[in-house]
């Protein structure tokens, strides 16, 4: 059997996260007996999907909801406690360290916060350099300076600056400079985890647009963690939003916002304020999202769903590729209720 | 009398050791009764600090260096500080961003509640719980009795912004200064915020002047709004018009870059350069040099505040006024776009 596996493959993904604490934090007395009892944030549960190459993947979802942990789990910064992760039909997920190097310089991420993320101590210089000569051992000190001022002018940020430290930067070239190291390596795939969600518009603008610029002219494939649902109307390919760890719906960009099919999608969707148009309806969840302690039996979204019935409470709706080419896990969806 | 807040040339400084910076500058605005403001910016636009020096929360070395501030006919500069007690609190109230941290986790909501309307008043503690409850259920909380006797750490994140508008309700006020209410949450829970936000303004007739750097966010909840840019307003008027034709070069920026205007995937616009710190802003028109249409003028007189020909707005640009000569638009522009259409530029 011959399976597309894309660039980037994940099937089943499972991560708990046990947060019971030592042996004595898990005893408890129940009915006058000493009992021991674990506790798991259930983080991602059952996601599969597939990136191909070339394309933008957003994953969009409230806080909490596992996007950040599916990010890491896939780069390898989690082991994932079930499931498979697959870079050019390859696994990945099982290798050990070293086996996991000549991937992990065609991996790279970009993360939030850009005052975290950069090391305060070492130079922009010191920053970029230190993938490449990690992964390219062979590379002459010179052939490095030349490839950091490259990218840094790539990127937007005069390489005269190089030797400057993180502090003597705004934030929207700190995010510049991560960016910069990340590219360093000419990776093939980005993780880019909420890279401009620490960043005022007219700058989260420039950022958005240098990724973009450099999607295009490097072929680099992305995904995108966000929960800002314009950011992800603008740059995906395809979207994938997340509930509760469980993939809800995932679907090319334009029909997911022109017909979103999950219930939780359109909710999601209609809460986006609109600009310069008068207030109009949203969409009312009833309840608050459970936590992932504790997961609801079934589809996890029932407690809150206009359209719930008996088999939601009990069965978790697969995810089921409809006509239109979106895939959506939900009952009411594959019964035509909805 | 129909007026609720008169803010008029008010200047906000700060005392540093070798300087004194100005983050509020010359700024004025006006609120009627159950008026619904914005003050938008992005981060250090000084909206914060406007929003604060209303209630007299600028603490040293920040000082209200100039300016006047009438609150119902009031004026609020000047005032001993337990009269502005009185008012701050009773008459007017504020939200803040991170829920968590207004809220005392060690105290329940119910002492909190009471506790600020026994600061206000002398209400016994049953009739001080009796309105507590009532502000509750205006807010939306189920079982507000129950609830009363939990913590802070027992509410998500939109229960306790909801906890936080019913303390800030407790007194009645006329005005509620709201800083990033919604910030802080997810998307589905601020549509709610919103939405309570706006129902609450229209049934108690109370002004709000909502500070937030999220245009969307003030186009849904707004009347009016005020653009500010290192310190000063740079446009203002009704929120429609503003957002829908803008016309100061940096509000045009900032819709213009809100993703979502533009077909998906095409480069979005965006304003070269950033927000110069306080320490340093430019001479002129503090806009200049990250604006495409600057020319000479631009870099040596600040340009006031004028209403926009055929628009209900006013903008603080030398296109606007006219003291641009047409030649010169753009010459020394550092960051270039292309010309825009003589027709987009004055629509």
């Amino acid at each position: 059997m011959n399976i597309d596996r894309g660039l980037l493959s994940v099937e089943n993904l499972v991560k708990h996260f046990d947060i019971s604490g030592g042996m004595l934090d898990q005893l408890s007395f129940e009915k006058g007996r000493l009992i021991r009892k674990r506790t798991t944030v259930k983080a991602v549960n059952q996601v599969s999907f597939t990136i191909h190459s070339g394309e933008t993947l957003s994953v969009v979802g409230e806080s909490g909801c596992g996007k950040s942990t599916l990010a890491r789990t896939i780069m390898g910064l989690y082991p994932p406690n079930s499931g498979h992760v697959y870079y050019q039909a390859e696994r990945i997920d099982h290798l050990s360290a070293h086996q996991m190097l000549p991937f992990r310089a065609r991996m790279q991420m970009i993360f939030q916060d850009p005052y975290a993320s950069l090391n305060p101590r070492k130079t922009v210089r010191q920053t970029l350099e230190e993938p490449l000569v990690f992964h390219h051992r062979g590379m002459s000190a010179s052939m490095v300076k030349e490839k950091v001022a490259i990218v840094m002018d790539q990127v937007g940020v005069d390489p005269q600056w190089a030797d400057r430290y993180p502090h003597e930067f705004s934030g929207g070239q700190r995010q510049r400079i991560s960016i910069a190291r990340a590219l360093m390596v000419d990776p093939e795939f980005i993780v880019a985890d909420e890279p401009v969600s620490a960043l005022d518009v007219s700058i989260q603008a420039q950022i958005l647009n240098l990724l973009m610029d450099a999607q295009e002219k490097r072929g680099l494939t992305y995904l995108f963690i966000t929960h800002d649902l314009s950011v992800v109307a603008h740059i995906s390919t395809r979207v994938a939003v997340m509930y509760l760890g469980t993939l809800c719906e995932l679907a090319p960009t334009a029909e997911l916002y022109a017909a979103p099919h999950h219930p939780y999608t359109q909710a999601l969707l209609s809460a986006i304020p609109k600009l310069g148009r008068k207030k109009q309806k949203h969409i009312r969840l009833s309840g608050e999202v459970p936590t992932p302690i504790h997961l609801p039996s079934g589809c996890v979204f029932h407690g809150r769903c206009r359209y719930t019935d008996d088999r939601c409470r009990q069965e978790v709706p697969k995810l089921i590729r409809l006509s239109s080419g979106a895939d959506v896990a939900c009952h009411a969806v594959e019964e035509g209720r909805i | 009398m129909d007026r609720l807040l008169d803010v008029k040339n008010l200047t906000v400084k700060f005392a540093l050791r070798r300087a004194s910076l100005t983050a509020v500058n010359n700024v004025s605005f006006s609120l009627k009764k159950s008026e619904r403001m914005g003050l938008v910016g992005e981060s250090g636009a000084g909206k914060s600090v406007t929003g604060f020096s209303l209630i007299n929360l600028i603490s040293k070395p920040g000082y209200i260096d100039s300016g006047s501030i009438f609150f119902e006919g009031r004026k609020l500069i000047g005032l001993s500080d337990e009269e502005m007690r009185h008012i701050r609190g009773n008459h007017i109230t504020m939200i803040f961003q991170d829920p968590m941290m207004t809220l005392n986790p060690v105290l329940t909501i119910g002492t909190q509640m009471v506790e600020t309307l026994k600061a206000h008043g002398n209400d016994s503690t049953s009739k001080a719980e009796a309105t507590a409850i009532d502000k509750l259920r205006q807010v939306q909380i189920p079982s507000p009795e129950k609830r009363l006797k939990q913590y802070p750490h027992e509410f998500s994140g939109g229960m306790r912004q909801r906890i936080v508008i019913a303390i800030a309700l407790l007194t009645d006020p006329a005005l509620i200064i709201a800083d990033e209410p919604t910030t802080a949450l997810d998307v589905t829970i601020q549509a709610e915020i919103m939405d309570l936000l706006i129902t609450l303004c229209d049934s108690s007739r109370m002004g709000l002047l909502l500070i937030t750097h999220d245009l969307g966010v003030v186009s849904e909840v707004t009347e009016k709004m005020a653009v500010m840019y290192a310190g000063k307003i740079v446009e203002s008027g009704p929120t429609r018009s503003v957002i829908n034709q803008p016309s100061h070069p940096y509000t045009r920026g900032l819709v213009k870059a809100i993703p979502g205007n533009i077909p998906p995937g095409d480069p979005l616009y965006q304003i070269p350069g950033m927000m110069p710190t306080l320490t340093d802003i430019p001479a002129g028109c503090s806009f200049h040099p990250r604006c495409a249409y600057a020319g000479k003028v631009c870099t040596t007189e600040t340009p006031e505040l004028i209403s926009v020909t055929n628009k209900q707005s006013e903008a603080a640009c030398h296109m606007i006024s006219g003291r641009l000569p047409e030649s010169d638009i753009g010459s020394l522009a550092l960051h270039r776009e292309p010309k825009p259409h003589s027709g987009e530029l004055m629509a």
